[in-house]
């Protein structure tokens, strides 16, 4: 089980109290009416499932409710860093705990 | 009584304590403190069961976990009957009852041994070769048959009476291990002051210092010294001891989990204490100290009982007081077995010889075992073992052939090095690395804040063993904020030393002979069975392991999967490190279900929901259903009442005077704010600007591809705040789906939303009687049909407690849904079915609901939707707003496949026997005599026998449904084709006028 920092309790919580939202950062279009199909398969249906760091929401269901957003590690599972809903999409991140810590 | 094996002098046990028990119907005496393995092996007793697939027997191999033969059946009473304990584990209780597996009619006369004759055929991969044709008799014929014949124990056929239980804990230096590097671990970590968690497998602790006679810490005996330190360990505020505890997983953030071994040991364990305890711990940083494994030698009938490995002897002769034969051989690759050699010699045990495949090893245990006039052969092998039931012989040969000697011998103590612990490092996703100089794979890169100290380490010798693990104890406390250690290192005064080994099958295994030289004794898999999968073509040791079934029992390969690995590689003509070690996976031991399900099971298995109302529905005998988590009254059965009669008058009684029926379960969210009708604007497919405060509509939510997600009757009670009521399965999703877009894509509305299900309890009063039998009880309501219309909601009084009165209809009926707090919510129903009785009213259930709205023709989201219907397909497309600019699936329901031709819509189907009632999900097809596989247009959705139509309804899902109406469509069922008309989806009062009747 994950330990997770919410960032608006500022405190890590267990996996269990979290549920994930999908992948974050794929913006709502304000002209959804007008959206050609293309851009609707990129907004509904295309998602980037990748190997490595993926930035994704979650929620805090069962603490205080918010949703934000994380920056993870698909491969080893880590979390890199969470933050607030609306924060822009880091564009630098600290130092990836995805190394191996030699012994 | 004394037992024929048990050596007086030798020992730990206290010999006065003793303890019956039986094996197999068969009394015995051991002693308190014996596993059921060193009690059997006391009373002369090493035959304890027999193999997995040739039916061999076998006896006992080791003296703890790794244990792959000595598998038993532990019957407590009727109903715990735990199979595949591990005798080597058990611990011995005052009637204790014990039984064999995999035997039939005995354990010593066993009909299945006939495999063992027939073995050519049951080689590696025999299954899938053999069992190919005819494919149908593979589930019919073969399965049962080898399942039956193959196997291990019995599961119990009653539900597991005991409980478990289950703890989260936290510490800062977590040591799994309690052997001399665990404690020493420990102790360098406790003394700083951080918490720590020590844990072992064992009853005691102490590891190998339960067998190393040489070893002396501080001025004492090692496992002298172990106890004392536990003791002192144990009186730490900082510190939790526990012993009987397995850590079985290793999971990511270094998470582990473990399990305690509360009562399995004790004669009555009580209702008190739980059997097993699950610890899920989580560590700053986990200090593994898992020891090492002992490996046998491979060579041919080396699973005949009597055949164990040396420090397994070792233990039971140096710990349990117990001699494994009177006249023992030694067979070899390493120093270690000779000092089980020694030991057993010291205690007037005749050891017959020590055969060395080493050519001329030399050290101070040879020089020892010689000077006590044990012979010793070096560069010799054990081709074979004789005998059946119970080893006899041993016959020796020079390594690279020469003469046969064979010696007759009662027990053969074996060992070809041991075998590093690092399951549970590899389990935390580090990367192990091979010595090629010592020959075992050790940690190499570490992924987690962990660090493996001693025998798991390739660590030898007990003074370098202490060392490292004092120092790594002390690092991982001062890592996690430990204060400077008060605290002196153990000083190790006696230490043995050995390593090395060989891995892979000794020179008696074959090559290409026919003989069983056992790599996994638990699955039966031999040397041959190993080279014979990469002669067919196994390249990886993974697909080996899978073909020849390596490693792959209960016991996870702990014994073999080094040398299954070796014969591999040397068959490939391969370095071992590129042929690769499978990987290791949790749980490392065996697991019970219980543990893992503790107390969430039966009632606790998942949260029971009942409304305020429900103690009056089970009072007055209602039958209820499971609708998610709530109880919901289903039908309330009159005396001589099956469900159908109970259903017919419900539905009838309503029609004709009134219905009470309780709907607290239905989803209710408050919606609240000066953005509240922007923020339904974009949440439902319906306009609310314009909804004046008191009136009410029916919503439709859409998710952003254009599907209906969830429908419900909102009421607008002022301005800013709506009262929002969804399906009672999506109360839940609704709400995470409004959450979602106000806290994440309208931040900036000015909203919000509060879950108000459980506050009020809903009562629905349906009926041509309804308003007769609320209004006298309402305050500040004006009940007429101009104040208040169908489709409107008032805040007033009812008996005298505060409600949201709306009036609405799920039944085609004049209807009111009176809201009340759900602290009155059974008190104001009582207060309604009192007046209801004056007017002929009846109490339905959710059957009587679902057959009333069909009639109509309303549709219930998730049962006659099903996640790809859009409001069109359902025929609601006039509750889609034309003129908005935007809402959640606008979009979406412009794609070119939701406004395709021919889509599924949703329709009426009336039988042409109205007798008959169609079964819901039925598939409809247009031509019956059609070949199959027939094309299939759409499937039923709700189907019932309506008694107010007096005939049966249904409503369907049919592509393209709307432009066939009046058609005749096809149900093809088992019993026949049923013929059905395509209908509209009203049923009865198709002009709506009840409504206001």
């Amino acid at each position: 089980m994950l330990l997770i920092r919410c960032p608006y309790c500022e405190e890590e919580r267990p996996e269990l109290e979290f549920r994930n939202a999908g992948e974050a950062h794929i913006a709502r279009s304000a002209n959804m009416a007008g959206e050609s199909d293309d851009d609707f398969e990129k907004f509904f249906f295309i998602r980037s499932n990748p190997k490595g760091i993926i930035y994704e929401r979650w929620r805090h269901m069962h603490g205080c409710a918010r949703f934000f957003n994380a920056v993870r590690d698909t491969v080893t599972d880590k979390f890199i860093m969470t933050y607030k809903a609306g924060e822009p999409k880091p564009s630098k991140l600290p130092k990836n705990s995805n190394e191996v810590v030699a012994k | 009584m004394s037992s024929a094996f048990r050596i007086p002098s030798a020992g730990r046990l206290s010999q006065v304590r003793t303890a019956r028990f039986s094996f197999d119907g068969q009394s015995y005496t051991g002693i308190e403190g014996d596993t059921l393995a060193s009690a059997l092996l006391a009373n002369g007793v090493h035959l304890v069961g027999r193999s997995f697939k040739y039916h061999r027997p076998r006896g006992v191999l080791s003296a703890g976990a790794e244990e792959p033969n000595a598998l038993v059946q532990i019957v407590r009473d009727d109903a715990r009957k735990t199979p595949n304990v591990r005798a080597t584990v058990q611990e011995l209780y005052d009637g204790l009852a014990a039984n064999s597996q995999n035997r039939w009619p005995s354990l010593s006369f066993d009909v299945g041994a006939v495999n063992d004759l027939a073995s050519p055929l049951f080689s590696a991969g025999f299954y899938y070769k053999t069992f190919m044709w005819p494919k149908a008799a593979w589930k019919s014929l073969y399965e049962p048959k080898i399942r039956e014949a193959a196997g291990l124990g019995v599961s119990p056929d009653k539900p597991d009476p005991d409980h478990y239980s289950s703890r989260y804990a936290h510490c800062d230096v977590l040591v799994l291990g309690g052997g001399a590097a665990g404690i020493a671990a420990a102790l360098a970590a406790a003394e700083t002051g951080v918490r720590v968690i020590l844990a072992d497998e064992q009853a005691e602790f102490g590891g190998s210092l339960r067998f190393e006679s040489g070893a002396k810490i501080d001025g004492q005996g090692g496992f002298a010294w172990a106890q004392a330190a536990i003791a002192k360990l144990s009186a730490m505020d900082n510190v939790r001891v526990l012993s009987r505890t397995t850590a079985f997983g290793y999971y990511a953030q270094n998470f582990v989990g473990l399990v305690e071994r509360v009562s399995d040991h004790l004669k009555a364990p009580g209702h008190d204490l739980p059997r097993e305890r699950l610890w899920q711990v989580r560590a700053k940083c986990v200090v593994l100290a898992s020891g090492a494994i002992e490996r046998h030698m491979v060579f041919a009938n080396n699973d005949r009982p009597g055949i164990m490995l040396a420090g397994a002897a070792r233990t039971f002769l140096n710990h349990y007081g117990v001699a494994v034969g009177r006249n023992v051989g030694v067979y070899t690759a390493n120093d270690s077995a000779y000092a089980a050699a020694i030991d057993l010699k010291k205690a007037g045990v005749n050891v017959a010889a020590i055969v060395d495949l080493r050519d001329n090893p030399t050290g101070p245990v040879i020089d020892e075992a010689r000077a006590l006039g044990i012979e010793i052969n070096f560069g010799r092998a054990v081709i074979r073992a004789g005998g059946k039931l119970r080893v006899s012989s041993m016959t020796v040969q020079p390594k690279n052939g020469g003469g046969e000697r064979t010696i007759p011998v009662d027990a053969i103590l074996m060992s070809a090095g041991w075998t590093p612990s690092v399951h549970l490092f590899s389990q935390s996703r580090g990367k192990v690395a091979f010595n090629d100089e010592t020959k075992r794979f050790v940690p190499g890169t570490y992924a987690q804040d962990c660090v493996s100290v001693g025998a798991c380490n390739g660590t030898d010798g007990l003074s370098a063993t202490v060392d490292e693990a004092y120092a790594a104890g002390a690092k991982a406390a001062r890592d996690a904020g430990g204060k400077t250690a008060k605290g002196t290192k153990p000083k190790v005064d006696g230490s043995e030393n050995w390593s090395r080994g060989m891995l892979g099958a000794a020179p008696g295994a074959g090559p290409d002979t026919t003989v069983k030289a056992f790599v996994d004794f638990q699955n039966d898999v031999t040397a041959k069975d190993i080279r014979q999968a990469v002669h067919e073509g196994m390249r990886s040791i993974e697909h080996v392991k899978r073909f020849t079934t390596n490693g792959m029992a209960t016991d996870q390969g702990k014994t073999s999967n080094m040398h299954g690995l070796a014969i591999a590689a040397e068959t490939l003509g391969k370095p071992i490190p590129e042929v690769g070690l499978t990987t290791f996976r949790a749980p490392y031991t065996p697991v019970t279900f219980g543990a893992i399900v503790s107390h969430a099971r039966g009632p606790l298995f998942d949260p029971t929901r009942k409304t305020a109302i429900h103690p009056w529905a089970e009072a007055q005998g209602a039958v209820f259903e499971d609708v998610g988590q709530w109880k919901r009254a289903w039908y309330f059965p009159k005396a001589g009442e099956d469900m159908h009669a109970a259903v017919d008058r419900e539905c009838v009684a309503v029609r004709t005077n009134a219905g009470l029926f309780d709907a607290s379960t239905l989803g209710k969210i408050e919606v609240v704010g000066p953005d509240a009708a922007k923020f339904m604007e974009l949440l439902y497919t319906n306009p609310w600007e314009k909804l004046e405060p008191g009136r009410c509509r029916y919503g439709i939510m859409l998710r952003e591809d254009g599907f209906i997600y969830d429908d419900g009757v909102v009421g607008r009670l002022a301005p800013d705040r709506f009262h929002v009521t969804t399906t009672t399965g999506g109360a839940p999703r609704v709400m995470n789906h409004m959450e979602d877009y106000l806290q994440t894509e309208f931040p900036h509305l000015n909203v919000w939303l509060t879950s108000i299900t459980e506050q009020w309890a809903v009562i629905a009063v349906q009926g041509p009687k309804s308003r007769d039998i609320i209004a006298p009880l309402v305050e500040g309501i004006d009940m007429s049909d101009e104040a208040l219309p169908h489709m409107s909601v008032r805040e007033g009084k009812i008996c005298g407690v505060p409600t949201r009165l709306f009036r609405m209809s799920f039944t085609g009926e004049r209807g009111f849904e009176v809201n009340v707090p759900a602290d009155y919510g059974q008190a104001v129903w009582e207060a309604l079915w009192a007046e209801g009785q004056k007017h002929g009213a009846t109490a339905y259930g959710t059957e009587a609901m679902h057959v009333l709205r069909a009639e109509k023709g309303y549709i219930i989201v998730g049962q006659d939707t099903d996640g790809t219907v859009t409001p069109n397909d359902a025929g609601l497309d006039w509750a889609v707003g034309k003129k908005k600019a935007d809402f959640v699936g606008i979009r979406g329901l412009t794609r070119p496949d939701l406004v395709a031709k021919g889509r599924k819509q949703l329709v009426g189907l009336k039988t042409k026997d109205p007798k008959v009632v169609l079964e819901e999900g039925a598939q409809i097809v247009e031509d019956p005599k059609q070949a199959i596989p027939m094309k299939m247009i759409g499937h039923v959705t709700s189907s019932y026998w309506s008694q107010n139509c007096g005939r049966s309804i249904a409503l369907a899902l049919v592509a393209g449904g709307r432009d066939r109406m009046g058609d005749t469509l096809y149900v093809p069922m088992p019993n026949g084709v049923i013929e059905v008309e395509v209908t509209g989806m009203v049923f009865f009062d198709e002009t709506g006028g009840r409504l206001n009747g």
